[in-house]
């Protein structure tokens, strides 16, 4: 080594949404490990919400001072704090809160949606014996805050260690709170088990990636990357080698097809609440990423990459609007749902202008808050067994059926969420997928915009099949149904208010998006 | 021929040769002797059971010793190229320490406070 | 008078697309859609607790927007002529990078006409509900629904750039959805509900692309750019751009080939009917192609295309309405033909503009007359709704039997009543052209006259006159058929559902006549749809007209004959081949099914065991191809992790082959 070390300096304050956020995640394991366990649960909620409260609070402080320079580059370039990626991570920040508030509802069933104990096996004994004594798996807080703060440096990164380094970060806890549900054990391990092996895969593509665009530019910073695309000669099968291995593995973390597999299995096998965390926040993220990645270092190079990312897009277009009308189960469908919109969304990243960025921004924020809201609903459609004990959620939709007679409220909330996925106007969907699609259309990308479309037109049948059936279609008589009873039960009010405010959220962004439209515009220039 | 990756293309293809060929060659011309404890599933030396025993539970002890392994082992190659260049990290280093020992204590107040460490 | 009837010539088409900000009175213009907004939220917010008095605040929110649009009205007459387009900005909606949509609304004769037209019939359609739904449970709820359609059709109408027009759009189909599908407990209203969705969805899935192509090729979509514009735009382009805007016309307007959505849509409570799918939301289709006009003056070939829809549809039309023998669905039949005139009309060019436009008025007055009518009868016979029992109804209810006649009249075109005015003068200006094209639409534009004339006359007659073929308790002699129908005791409606339809008669009779007084009306919608010279057609003027009151006459004595004086079989005969052609849609529910959905019937039987339920042949059928397609995907979907790793590989050398194989 040669040259004495300087010691960077570091602009704490520009951290602040991070610290505050990983911060909480630590001191949560602290109060694991010293708070009794009666009030874990209350200590635990309180300082989460205080966090991302406070992260939120702490991104809105740094807004103005990013709005004036157009973002600063922090820790010696490793986070970037631009435009994009502040507000993914007031995203972020504002998803997860929404999302905490039905993780810890309890119901009037006074059972969370959590394995009373992770660790015990299935079915057995000590299983039996944690759930009577009331055990609670409250580690699920600490770990959604870990996996928030990966979120909000994966989309700040500015090299690919540190990228890399944050999406497992958000990763790993990811992984093992899908496999804490408390109903269905065995179906939510699997898909813990899957998703972990899955994004070990992924996450090998990316390193790998990572390890070819070392080898060609001699830095893994984006910038050193993206100039490099322009001045080294002679190497280009590397860098587009290690570009699309890049690529993989953060198209893996959106679902984009053909790296969507995991989704389904795992949106239906998780806990409902982590499902709904996961659909909004990890996409979020990922997307930012991935907007970062593309915007960045792809811009010389996008007539190489254009044909294998526009088959991405209509690929996923279509599997996720196809394979959605085929299925018969609530969570699959509003997984392949999740699919469809990642094309959507990857509409407005291959755009490649200020608006597809600005786009982007939109929609991950009105598509989060429709999810969150909609998997909230899920959560409390639950199951009756013969003795009158409720049991786990209904998924199945013949068990949705006459829902919108018996609980109106809870029906028409579904269905304007559904509305919002539909892209009908006047909900926050359709300006997202509109500013989408007209973003492509600028960017040169007229026909993704038609096929995206076509798929939304396509889409709309499986929507409103879900809305036909619990408003125009009678309950089936006991016995017919194919499942057990089903029972609204009733949230202990966290979820309600969760419910709520995604509804007004989806309201309001659909029918007066400007403000928020022009916020996310000021903000939609990254910082090389 | 003046393309640098042409000898990355032949060792790859030697690579694969190699790997290939090795397992085909002993599958063609090795001798196939079975015996019983050939047969057996190898797991560490330890008798294997059709089903763990104690009813489906089995000892979560060796995963801990090996994961609590696993936090130091990190920590000293964080703490020896940090001990080597003490004094040219200076103040900086020593706080980046710090705060890295701290939070890797965290985990193993935790792992302490909920009982990894009691051996019954 | 009649001599003096404008045929006219596209001269040089002064589009007037200037507009001024709207100031004083006019910037008002949001109240419009804010009352019945605002009394759609009310209702259903406040729920159970209005119910008693929910339906009069319903009306009241209808009345005072209609008093709001007459008080436009009044201030746009003060206005020199060519002041009279206004724009009224509201906010700043979706600011999208180069695209920056405002949400505002543009007030000219056309959109005003609209809104009168909306709120006055949506009003008296109000008022009538009061009384038919009385005894609906869910009144509230109905009044609700209709206050929401009110504001859904006014923004559509008031919007002043497509995409503002695109959220009217879907607003009305799917209030419409929400109404069609009220009486959700019947099986078949909720398939119609269903039905007409997704008919509407492909006609907006052109109307959105219709949207990007505009947004391609203008970078806005508001109407001053865009219609403004149309000079340095290619033909093709405008061609792709009317096409869709066609296409968009034919799901909302029930033209072929998406009209089949709309007799099944009589399934919803009458007044619905009567208000959407006669007077105003079908009529959107008309309202979407003369606004565009410059678009389709700059482009020929669409507009031909727009002929041809229109002059398809209304023959079609017209021959299903023949053998109906549901009241409801013979109208339905009869709406869908009276707007391929419109159609036909708007596809003229600006010859046609006005005269679309006034026969929509003029219709909106007459049909919703008859819906009303329809409506009273359904609600003296308890319900009944197939004509071979009625018969005789004229004793019984005279004020329904009277205002009938009235739109009976006025649909025929009998002068002097209202359709007279209207009708006549696009089957003159359908023969106006050179070439084959005037022969060909003029002739069926007179076919279609005479079509009319018989199958309204058929309804007309087999309700109101011929003999009783319904059980009246004691006449009927027992063990015939007869005696096996419930008895019926027809009596007049309640005068809150008799007054509207008065008002209608009235329109019906009146306004046709005093709208073409100096040509008022063109005069009246000549800033948007611009002036245009006198041309003659290839007929004569007054030939044109002997015809078609010849015609008219002669379908009038056709159904008096067999319908009238001649006793009407109450089982349905077999009838003709054209006759069981037309009482299934001329085969279209068929044409679909053997087009899409044998292919996929299996796997509609893998479909949810709830969806079965709703599951509908006909215009679902796109839908299973779809579906089978879904299903093929599916497979992939194995559940072993090993799998998906195989298929993550496989796309990742794809991805990478892909990418490497742009640079060979």
């Amino acid at each position: 080594m040669t040259g004495g070390f300087t010691a960077p300096q570091i602009d704490w304050a520009q951290l602040a949404p991070i610290i505050i956020v990983l911060g909480a995640g630590v001191v949560g394991v602290l109060v694991e490990a010293f708070v009794p366990r009666g009030v874990r649960r209350n200590v635990q909620l309180a300082l989460t919400l205080l966090a991302s409260a406070g992260a939120l609070i702490a991104v809105a402080a740094l807004w103005s001072g990013v709005r004036e320079t157009g973002g600063t580059s922090v820790v010696g370039g490793s986070i970037l704090l631009d435009g994009p990626a502040l507000v993914i991570q007031g995203v972020v920040a504002a998803l997860t809160l929404i999302a905490l508030l039905v993780v810890a509802d309890r119901t009037e069933t006074g059972e969370s949606a959590f394995a009373p104990a992770a660790a015990a096996v299935p079915g057995s004994d000590y299983e039996q014996l944690a759930r009577r004594a009331g055990l609670e798996q409250t580690e699920v807080f600490p770990l959604i805050m870990f996996a928030a703060g990966g979120m909000m440096i994966f989309p700040a990164a500015g090299d690919l260690l540190t990228m890399f380094v944050a999406l497992e970060v958000l990763s790993l806890p990811l992984y093992l709170l899908s496999g804490l549900a408390r109903r269905r054990r065995l179906l939510s391990q699997e898909a813990a088990m899957k998703y972990f092996l899955l994004g070990a895969f992924a996450s090998a593509f990316f390193l790998f990636g990572v390890g070819l665009l070392y080898g060609f530019a001699g830095s893994v910073r984006l910038d050193a990357i993206a100039e490099a695309t322009t001045t080294v000669v002679g190497l280009d099968p590397l860098m587009l080698a290690g570009v699309a291995m890049l690529l993989v593995g953060l198209l893996f973390k959106i679902g984009a097809v053909p790296f969507h597999s995991w989704t389904p299995d795992v949106y239906q096998g998780a806990p409902t609440p982590i499902t709904g965390f996961m659909a909004a926040c990890t996409k979020a993220a990922a997307f930012g990423a991935l907007l970062r990645v593309v915007y960045v270092v792809v811009p010389s190079i996008v007539w190489d990459l254009r044909p294998a990312l526009w088959a991405v897009v209509i690929l996923t277009m279509a599997v996720g609007t196809l394979v959605a009308l085929v299925q018969t189960d609530v969570k699959r469908i509003l997984a392949y749902s999740a699919i469809a919109h990642t094309g959507f969304i990857l509409t407005g990243v291959v755009a490649l202008t200020s608006s597809g960025i600005t786009s982007v921004l939109f929609y991950v924020l009105a598509y989060g808050a429709a999810s969150i809201g909609i998997f909230a609903i899920v959560t409390l459609v639950r199951e009756v067994g013969p003795d009158g004990v409720v049991l786990g959620e209904a998924t199945h939709l013949s068990q949705w059926t006459g829902l919108g007679r018996s609980n109106p409220w809870l029906a028409v909330t579904f269905s304007l969420f559904l509305l919002s996925f539909a892209g009908i106007p006047l909900t926050a969907g359709f300006i997202a997928k509109f500013t989408a699609f007209s973003a492509a259309v600028e960017g040169g990308a007229t026909p993704l915009a038609i096929a995206g479309a076509v798929a939304s037109a396509i889409a709309v049948f499986f929507y409103v099949r879900i809305i036909v059936l619990m408003f125009f279609t009678d309950a089936p008589r006991a016995g017919d149904r194919t499942g057990a009873e089903v029972t609204v039960v009733k949230s202990e009010g966290l979820t309600t208010v969760a419910i709520a405010l995604t509804a007004l959220l989806t309201v309001l962004l659909g029918v007066f998006p400007s403000p928020v439209l022009d916020l996310m515009a000021q903000a939609a220039k990254f910082i090389p | 021929m003046t393309n640098p990756y042409v000898p990355i293309l032949v060792m790859m293809g030697v690579a694969g040769v190699m790997a290939l060929g090795g397992v085909a060659a002993s599958a063609i011309i090795g001798p196939k002797r079975y015996n019983r404890a050939k047969l057996e599933a190898y797991e560490c030396g330890i008798q294997p059971t059709p089903h763990a025993v104690g009813g489906g539970r089995f000892p979560i002890k060796y995963y801990l010793v090996a994961m609590t392994f696993i936090i130091f082992d990190i920590e000293v190659v964080f703490l020896y190229p940090w001990a080597v260049n003490f004094t040219e990290l200076a103040m900086f280093g020593l706080v980046a320490m710090m705060g890295f020992l701290f939070l890797i204590t965290v985990p193993f107040v935790y792992e302490w406070r909920r009982g990894g460490f009691e051996w019954e | 008078m009649t001599s003096s009837i404008a045929t006219h010539l596209p001269a040089a088409v002064a589009f007037s697309t200037a507009s001024v900000p709207a100031e004083g009175l006019l910037s008002l213009a949001w109240l419009l859609v804010a009352l019945p907004l605002a009394g759609a939220a009310t209702l259903l917010l406040v729920g159970r607790r209005a119910d008693a008095w929910g339906h009069w605040l319903g009306v009241l929110a209808s009345a005072a927007s209609f008093l709001v649009g007459f008080a436009m009205f009044i201030a746009l007459l003060g206005r020199p002529a060519d002041d009279r387009i206004v724009n009224l900005h509201l906010f700043d909606w979706i600011p999208a990078g180069n695209l920056n949509v405002e949400a505002g609304l543009q007030i000219d004769p056309l959109s005003l006409t609209f809104v009168l037209l909306v709120t006055f019939v949506g009003t008296l359609i109000h008022i009538y509900s009061v009384a038919y739904m009385e005894h609906d449970v869910d009144r509230r709820r109905f009044f609700a629904y209709l206050n929401l359609f009110v504001a859904a059709m006014l923004v559509l109408v008031l919007a002043d750039s497509y995409l503002l027009l695109f959220v009217g759009w879907e607003g009305v189909g799917l209030v419409s959805y929400l109404l069609i599908g009220f009486w959700f407990q019947s099986t078949a209203n909720a398939v119609a509900a269903k039905k007409a969705f997704i008919a509407n969805r492909i006609g907006d899935l052109g109307l959105l692309i219709a949207l990007m192509l505009m947004f391609a090729t203008y970078g806005a979509v508001d109407f001053t750019t865009v219609l403004g514009g149309v000079d340095g735009v290619s033909q093709g382009t405008l061609t792709a751009i009317g096409l869709m805007l066609l296409l968009a016309a034919c799901g909302k307007s029930a033209q072929f080939p998406l009209q089949s959505w709309l007799g099944d849509a009589m399934a919803g409570p009458t007044p619905v009917s009567a208000l959407i799918h006669a007077a105003t939301m079908v009529t959107a289709g008309v309202y979407l192609i003369v606004r565009s006009g410059p678009i389709f003056d700059g482009a020929p070939d669409a507009q031909l295309v727009v002929v041809i829809v229109g002059a398809i549809t209304l023959i079609f039309g017209a021959i299903i309405g023949c053998a109906k023998d549901d009241i409801k669905k013979a109208l339905a039949a009869s709406t869908m033909s009276q707007i391929g005139y419109m159609i036909l009309a708007a596809g003229l060019g600006p010859i046609g503009y006005a005269l679309a436009i006034f026969h929509l008025v003029t219709h909106g007055f007459f049909k919703a007359g008859l819906f009303l009518g329809a409506g009273s009868v359904m609600h003296g016979m308890g319900d009944q709704v197939n004509m071979r029992q009625f018969g005789a109804l004229r004793t019984y209810m005279k004020a329904t039997y009277i205002t009938f006649a009235f739109g009976w009249l006025a649909i025929l075109g009998v002068p002097p009543f209202s359709g007279f005015w209207s009708k006549d003068k696009i089957i003159e200006a359908a023969f106006v052209g050179e070439g084959w094209r005037p022969w060909v639409f003029g002739t069926v534009a007179l076919l279609g006259a005479g079509l009319t004339a018989f199958y309204m006359s058929r309804v007309f007659f087999m309700t109101f006159f011929g003999a009783k073929r319904w059980n009246d308790g004691h006449k009927t002699r027992p063990g015939t058929a007869l005696s096996k129908q419930p008895v019926q005791h027809p009596h007049e409606s309640p005068r809150l559902m008799v007054w509207p339809m008065i008002v209608l008669a009235i329109g019906s009779a009146a306004l046709g006549g005093l709208l073409s007084i100096g040509n008022v009306f063109q005069t009246w919608l000549e800033p948007v749809t611009g002036h245009v010279e006198e041309h003659e057609p290839v007929l004569a003027v007054w030939l044109i007209m002997t015809l078609t009151l010849a015609l008219v006459a002669a379908g009038l004595w056709l159904a008096y004959v067999q319908y009238a004086k001649a006793p009407v079989p109450v089982v349905v005969p077999v009838g003709s081949v054209l006759t069981r052609a037309a009482r299934k849609d001329l085969y279209q529910d068929d044409v679909n099914d053997a087009l899409l959905v044998e292919p996929g019937k299996y796997l509609t039987r893998s479909l949810v065991y709830g969806d079965r339920q709703v599951v509908d042949g006909a215009v679902g059928g796109l839908g299973h191809i779809m579906v089978r397609l879904g299903e093929v995907v599916r497979r992939s979907q194995t559940g072993y992790v090993r799998s998906y790793a195989a298929m993550m590989t496989v796309g990742l050398v794809a991805l990478v082959a892909v990418v490497l194989a742009t640079r060979i």
